[in-house]
This record gives structure tokens, sequence and C-alpha cells, in this order.
């Protein structure tokens, strides 16, 4: 029985995909020359001026929407004030004590159940630059070079209240969040590319004890599963002391993924004084309540709704749904062939399946393009009408992906027809019948395995063409 | 021949149109009027003799060809070094950017190129727009045209020099706490700073960006009015820029001023104003009045909080506007053994006293524990200073003020920062209450230094204050307008 209870909360930052900067018309574009995607109010030059992008506000305030924020008429901007190479006017511009959004939520479920964490603000900033240095690590480095085509890349910053309860609630909540955040097309929400990025707070207390514990930030957390990790080792840690007896410092913790350990990085003490105050050069950002309302309504379905629809449109359990929502293009695929095709049940499997194996196992995304609905729904109906075997379709099916042909011309191309012929299956299936009469004798002995090497020999005649429902029918009629 | 020098930019305007000079006569008179004085005024950080001629010869070629850009075309214009000039070193009288030179230009210079003017220089300034003599230069010190021993004002010594010497007709400054308006009034000359907003800040470096104005220096009210023209009126790059159509302030340069209303705050006529320029201004006011005018006494009782608010607010938006200045990208770099340290040797070398001092003032007002007691409290000041001017100017079209409380002081005679800083008295709350201000001359004192005599009206009420400057312009002079 735990003694303690965890406190986590979350703080994320998600690079918002408009097409040009915050403040510039900058390319956002990731990849590209260092220092490419620059111009003088991004490289924050003797003189510049920011001019704000509506797009961003316009993706903010979607984004405060599907977390069900409240969004606020009046905000502003501040400058949030330090040093360092990556930033190029020496300050970030960000919105501290006026932000677009408010209080929201968002549901999530985990095993089963169903979760709410609240969210506390959504606000607008700026990204900053990309140091890469020569050595490993900053530490031991001769120099580093910096790239600012990052610099002024849109951002939201996203709190939640330290409504989570464990390392696995966090991690289903950031996942759901996620989620949330592709499916308006606010972000591509890509870890590995940084435009999703998040730290965590942790603290624990005894249970029952209202008061909050002493709070550790965690940063470094690089992926889900480091999410996921570093959270469990730092209430482990932090259990340990407590049942110690020593006193947790409030402190910043850096997830060190190859040992599995956090490390501390600096104290309160060190902590920076951003010297926060208004942007002089940005009027307040007051959004008409209609733009939002219209914002609003022309919001796509959100995951969670979308889970329980499937559920109850398509009759899909709650593992299916939730597997099928977990991808919006999976989700929009799966619906997309079920209204040519409509067998959801069938359709499911296949989508969860082979559609899944083959776009787990390609590596270029573009090859998605190659496969579509109309195609599926093709290939599905011929396996019902026996066009082509079920075992056969797979392969089929890994064609069509690959190379965009569909199910008929390649079932055509390859002669892969189902067999359903009866008089063609019937004189195969007694000619293999003499050909073993041996077998024959001990089938009608007992030895009823025996009909699966018959199946198998007619198959390898047949190269996987034969019907196997037909070929079973016929065998057993002439076994006995 | 004339000396072209000393016509002003609207006759050299009509000697051009009518065929009697050439853009080129114009370049030439320069050229030997800043060979003959340039080195005892000194007002240019960057001339290039060259490039003026070369551009002259474009512009008398377009005329030639009647493919004018504007009536000023290729009439000569000096540019206060902090405005980014593409390909043109903008040092901002600093250290940290002797060597630094913009890709881009700032949008009133686009305005003024695209009119035909030529970019013939770089003008001297206080350092990073800040002081109020020029003196805080990491280059050299500016004389002031009328008296070498004596500072032309700043920050923009440089601009208002240039032109009192009749080295240029015309020039831009910038004005944050009044640093158009009191080198004009050290030099003898007019000088602008417009209402908040109404001129593009794009391309002008930061000082105190919710106080920071560019504006026109010339020699008459006409000239300045015609060069406000020219670069005032909304700028997408710029937030803060108002999106409002420019009256056409030239054509509203007119002399009638009866019934004027003219408001005389009683704070600004007290201890500390030089007896010999409180009599010109008054004097000045006295003509007025009988032209007609009715002169009323105002109260602006705030303007006791206006030092303190101004030099809260200014250093507070300089330290963040002057942190990018890091050694990374552009400028000044100091090798260190990190990037903290190079931080740090490159700020340290590259940094006047002067610009220290108001960093880390600015930097303590924004700091923990010391925000709402300075910064925020000097931001509500502020709102009560700009109400007041606002209440005051409703009650009359413009104020009448002393620019200066006193003439132009010797180089090195003002050693207290402070002391500095109070000669800015008659100046800021222009700045903080973002209303229009300008200097026009109004006599000289027993040394023969210039007398400045500021005039204040209310937002966007530059046409207004231009009127009563063209006025007292011609009630000066006798009835003459130019030469």
């Amino acid at each position: 029985m735990n003694k303690y209870e965890v406190v986590i909360g979350l703080e994320i930052h998600a690079e918002l995909r408009t097409r040009t900067k915050i403040f510039c018309g900058c390319s956002t574009e990731f990849g590209g020359e260092p220092n490419s995607h620059c111009c003088p109010v991004c490289l924050g030059l003797p003189g510049v001026l920011p001019v704000l992008n509506q797009k961003a506000v316009e993706f903010a305030i979607m984004a405060g929407l599907a977390l069900n924020c409240e969004i606020a008429e009046y905000s502003k901007f501040d400058r949030k004030n330090y040093f360092y190479p990556d930033l190029t006017k020496a300050y970030q511009v960000s919105q501290f004590d006026l932000p677009i959004c408010g209080r929201g939520q968002v549901g999530f479920d985990l095993d089963g159940t169903k979760y709410v964490a609240g969210i506390t603000r959504v606000h607008l900033e700026e990204e900053a630059g990309k140091s890469v240095h020569s050595g490993d690590n900053i530490l031991g480095s001769d120099y580093s070079s910096l790239d600012y085509n990052r610099a002024g890349i849109p951002l939201i910053e996203i709190v939640t209240e330290p409504d989570l309860r464990s390392p696995a609630e966090a991690k289903a909540f950031l996942e759901q969040l996620k989620l949330t955040l592709q499916y308006i097309a606010v972000s591509d929400c890509k870890m590995q590319e940084g435009s999703l990025r998040c730290d965590a707070n942790v603290s624990l207390r005894p249970l029952h004890q209202e008061e909050l514990g002493t709070k550790v930030e965690i940063k470094n957390l690089n992926s889900f599963r480091a999410l996921e990790r570093a959270l469990e080792y730092e209430v482990a840690r932090q259990t340990e002391y407590l049942d110690q007896s020593k006193v947790i410092v409030q402190e910043t913790r850096a997830w060190d993924d190859v040992r599995g350990v956090t490390v501390s990085m600096r104290s309160k003490e060190e902590s920076h004084d951003y010297r926060y105050f208004p942007e002089p050069d940005l009027v307040p950002l007051q959004v008409d309540p209609n733009w939002v309302g219209s914002l609003a309504s022309g919001l796509p379905e959100l995951p969670l709704a979308k889970k329980e629809r499937l559920q109850k449109q398509f009759g899909l359990s709650d593992y299916e749904a939730g597997f099928l929502v977990s991808s919006l293009e999976d989700s929009q695929f799966f619906e997309k062939t079920v209204a040519i095709y409509p067998n959801p049940k069938v359709v499911c499997n296949w989508v969860m399946g082979e559609y899944t194996r083959l776009r787990n196992t390609t590596e270029e995304e573009e090859q998605l393009g190659h496969l579509t609905p109309e195609m599926l729904a093709e290939l599905l109906s011929m396996v019902e009408k026996g066009a082509v075997s079920g075992t056969l379709a797979k392969d089929v099916l890994t064609e069509m992906y690959l190379h965009g042909k569909t199910a008929s011309a390649i079932v055509e191309a390859k002669g892969l027809s189902q067999i359903s012929d009866l008089s063609t299956l019937t004189e195969l299936v007694e000619r293999v019948l003499q050909e073993h009469p041996a077998l024959v004798d001990r089938f009608r002995s007992g030895e009823e395995k025996l009909l699966g090497f018959f199946v198998g020999q007619i198959m390898k005649e047949t190269r996987g063409k034969a019907n196997p429902g037909l070929v079973n029918t016929l065998l057993q009629e002439k076994l006995h | 021949m004339m000396e072209l020098n000393r016509c002003s930019a609207t006759k050299l305007a009509a000697l051009l149109e009518r065929g009697e000079v050439s853009s080129k006569d114009i370049a030439c008179s320069l050229i030997q009027r800043i060979a003959d004085v340039e080195p005892q005024v000194r007002a240019f950080i960057t001339f290039n003799k060259e490039s003026l001629l070369a551009q002259a010869e474009e512009s008398d070629c377009r005329r030639r060809e009647g493919r004018t850009l504007s009536p000023w075309d290729g009439i000569p214009i000096a540019l206060k070094d902090n405005i980014s000039t593409r390909g043109l070193k903008t040092t901002c009288g600093s250290k940290m950017l002797a060597n630094y030179t913009p890709p881009y230009d700032a949008t009133v210079v686009e305005r003024i190129k695209q009119a035909g003017l030529l970019v013939m220089g770089k003008t001297n300034m206080d350092e990073f727009a800040m002081g109020s003599s020029t003196e805080n230069s990491a280059f050299f010190l500016t004389g002031n045209p009328h008296d070498y021993s004596k500072v032309p004002g700043g920050s923009s010594g440089g601009s208002a020099a240039a032109v009192g010497a009749r080295e240029v007709p015309w020039s831009l400054g910038s004005d944050t706490g009044g640093s158009i308006r009191q080198p004009a009034s050290f030099c003898g000359v007019v000088g602008l700073k417009p209402t908040y907003g109404l001129v593009s800040r794009y391309g002008l470096v930061a000082f105190a960006s919710s106080l920071d104005q560019i504006g026109p220096i010339a020699g008459n009210v006409q000239d300045t009015a015609a060069l406000l023209q020219i670069i005032a009126g909304h700028d997408q790059k710029d937030s803060t820029s108002v999106p409002q159509n420019t009256p056409q302030f030239t054509t509203s340069v007119r002399g009638e001023r009866d019934k004027l209303i003219v408001g005389i705050p009683q704070e600004y006529f007290g201890a500390g104003l030089n007896l010999e320029v409180k009599e010109a201004v008054l004097s000045a006011v006295r003509r007025l009045e009988q032209q007609g005018a009715i002169i009323k006494e105002v109260t602006l009782p705030s303007t006791d909080y206006a030092i303190e608010t101004y030099y809260l607010i200014a250093t507070s938006e300089a330290s963040s506007n002057l942190a990018r200045y890091d050694g990374v990208r552009y400028g000044l770099r100091v090798e260190g053994s990190d990037a903290l340290s190079m931080f740090k040797k490159t700020r340290s070398q590259g940094f006047g006293p002067e610009v220290k001092r108001r960093i880390i003032l600015g930097t303590y007002a924004l700091s923990a524990g010391y925000y709402d007691a300075y910064y925020k409290k000097a931001q509500q000041v502020r709102t009560l200073i700009r109400n007041e001017m606002q209440s005051a100017l409703a009650e009359v079209d413009v104020l009448i003020t002393p620019t200066t409380p006193t003439t132009a002081f010797g180089f090195g005679e003002k050693k207290d920062p402070m002391e500095m800083y109070l000669s800015d008295i008659y100046t800021v709350n222009i700045n903080l209450a973002g209303v229009p201000g300008i200097s026009v001359p109004c006599g000289t004192d027993s040394k023969g230094l210039p007398i400045g005599l500021q005039i204040v009206g209310n937002h966007f009420g530059e046409q207004t204050i231009l009127d009563v400057a063209y006025t007292l312009e011609c009630l000066a002079q006798g009835g003459k307008v130019d030469e």
C-alpha cells in the first residue's frame, strides 16, 4: 500500500505548424541549411520590430478550445529576459500574466478507466535557435555553432494543474494531448524533431495531506517512454528520501536516459529572475468573440469523441476504437473504407492487422498514399466473393501498398485468382487422394489430422489459389 | 554663385525644378562647406564624397530624363547613426557597433530614397542615444556651430550641428526624452518630435521602445514639415505605427493665427530656468498675443515627477533592448573562455559608462522585488502625466515652453549625470505623453548662443504646432520666411 500520494504536473511546449514564423515571414520548414530561414527580424538585428502572425494566434486559440479552455478576449505579450547564445534578442517574447487561454481540462483513458486533468493555461511564445556543440556535450567542447532557423517559430506552452497521480497517468495524458493537437492540425507533435517537448514537476505527500510536498522539476525528456521512466525513477527516489526523513531539495533535475537516473541541474537559489515586463513593440491582443466562435464550430471531431462514436456507430470494442483513434490517418482510412465496403469488423481487422504492419515496416511515409480506401475496399470485397483467397490477399495488399496497383490488376497479372471451379477442384482432390492411398487409409482409420496434409498438397499444387473452403468440403466428401 | 549650402531644401527644390542648379552643384557646395568647417564641427561619423557625387549624378540623370522621384529628388540629407542604412555603417556612436553594417534600410530610409533624396552621411550621437550633449559618443566630440567650445546638445548632436553649420539642409534625428528638440535648440535650428506612432521605428536602433521616435531637423519650419511628410505614415513592419492617414503638412503651413489659445505651464517657467531664455520665450509669446492669440496660464503638477518617471521607464526598456549586444552574431566580440565570459568581456568593453549606468539602473528597476515599486509605479505615473497633458491640451491649442533650461553648455561642464538628466526637464514629459513637440529658434543669449522655444500639441496635432512654429518664425524674421 502506498504511503505517499504522487502529484505530477506537466509543462508542454508544442511548435505550431504555421507556414511562417511568429513575428516575421521566414519559413518554419524543418531541416534546411543552417541559418537559411532567417531575416533581420528573427535574428534580432539592431532596429528590427516584431509583427504578430495571425495564424499563430488562430492555432493557439484552437488548441485552447480543444482543451476546453477559456479564451481571453484581452491578452498581451511580455519579454522574458535572459542571456544565451541561442536567444537572438536576449529576451523571449512570451505571455506572462495575461495568456491567450485560461483554465481548461483534458479527458483521457488509461486501462479502461476515465480520467480528467486540469489545464492551468495555454500561452503563445517564440522558439529560440539551436546550439550544436563541437563535442558530445557542451562541457569540453571547443566551440559551439548556432543555427537560428528555429528562432521565432511559434510555440504554445501548455501548463497542467498538478492533477496527475502516477507516471502512467502522465504518459496517457500526454498521449491524449498530443493526439488532440494533431487532430486539430495545429502541431505535428514530433518529440524526436522537437516539435513537442515536455517537462514534468513531481512531488510526493503523505496520504490525506492537503499540503503539497516539495516539487522537483525534471527536464530533458525526449520521448514518452523517457517521461514514464523518469517519473518512475523520481517517485522512487523521493519515496526513499521521505522514508528516511531526508529533505527533498526543490530543484531542477535532468533525466539521463543512458544511465536511467535524474541528475541535479540547478537549485532554487540559482533560478533566473526573468525581469518580465510588457512587450512595448507589440500592442495588446484583442480577439473578436465571433472569430473565436467560428473557430470553435470549425474544430474537427476530437479523439475521445471519435472513439466513443466509432464504438457506437460501428460496434467496435473499446480497444479497437482506441487503436484506430490513436492515429488520425488510420481512423480516417477506416471510415472511408467502411463507407464503400460496409463491414466494419472486417475492415477494422485489416487496418489493425496487415495495414498497420505495412505502415510500421516501410520507411517512407509517402508510401501511405499508394493505398487508398477504395483500393482496400475492392480487395476486401474480392475476398468476400472468393475471387482471391484470404491468405493470398495479404500478399496482394503488400503489392498494392508498395506499388499502388489495384487488387484486381495484381490478381489478374499474377494469375492469383482463387480457383473455385468445382470440376477443377474435384479433379485435383481426386488426383491427390489417388497419389496417397496409404494416407487415405490412415485418415479413414481415424487420423483426422491428416486432412491438413491433403489441404496443403492441394494448396501447393495450386500455389495457394485453391478456395480453401471448397477444398475442405470436397475432401470431406471424398474421404468419407 | 550663391552659396547653395545656405539655401533651404524648399528653395533648392525650386532651383532644381527651374533648372537653375543641378544636384551636382548642390553636392559640390556641401562638399566645400564640409571641407571648410567639419574639422571643427565634426558632425559626421560617415561621409563619403564620392558616393554623394555619384548619387547627385544619378539624380541629375533622372531629372534630364523626366523621371524625378519627387520634388525633393537630388537634395542631400544626413541621418543620425542609429538609423539603419543598408551597406552603410550604423554605429550608434558606440564601440559595440563600430564596424556594424546593416543588411537592410530602415523604413524612413526607404521612404527618403523613394523620394530621391541623397543619403550623404551618418551623424555623430551620444552612444545608443543616451545623453544630452553628444559627449557620450565613443568616437569624438561634436562642436556647436555657434561656438565650437560648446556642446551641440544630444543625443542627435551631429544631425543638429550639421544643419546648424549649413553642411546639409536637413537631417533626421531620434527623440526619446528630447534628443531632437534639445540639440535643435542648442544649434539654432528647427527640430520636431512627432506623435508616438506617426513615424515608423522599423530600423531605428531601439533605446526605449515606448518613447523613441524619428523626426526631422531643418533650418526652417517649411523644410521640417516637408521632411516629416516624406517619412510619416503607417508601416506594416512596425506594430506600434498608427494606421492613420498622414495629413498634408506642407500645404498647411500658413501664417494667420488669430483666436489661437496658447497655454503657458507654470512649472516650466520656475526655478532653474535661465533668465535670458525665459525672457526670449515669453517675448515670443507676447508677439503671438499681439497677433490676436489668447494666452492662458496652465498647470501640469506631475512635471515634478517627469525626470524620475522617464529615467525609470527608459532605462528599463533600454536594459532589455541592449541585451542583444552579446558578441555572438554581429558587432564587437571579445573572446572568452565560455559564452558567459564572452558576454561579460564584450559588453564591458563595448559599452561606455553612461550606457552601462543606464543598463544597470534599468535592470534594477525591473528586477524581482523591485518591479512594482519602480517600473510599474513609473508606468502608472506616466498615465497621470499623459492624462494631465491631454486635459491641458483640451483647454488650449498648444503649450509653449522653453525647450531647455539653458543655452548650450561647455564640454565637460556637466560632470554629474543627474545634472545632465535634469537638463531634459522640459522635454521628457512630451515623450512620456506621446504628444508631438517642435523646437524653433527664438533669439540668442548675450553670448550669441541660440535659444529654443518648444511648442507642444495634442496627439496628431502636428499641423497645429507647425502652424504656430511657422507663425513665430515669420514674426521673428519680421515677416521673412526663408532665404
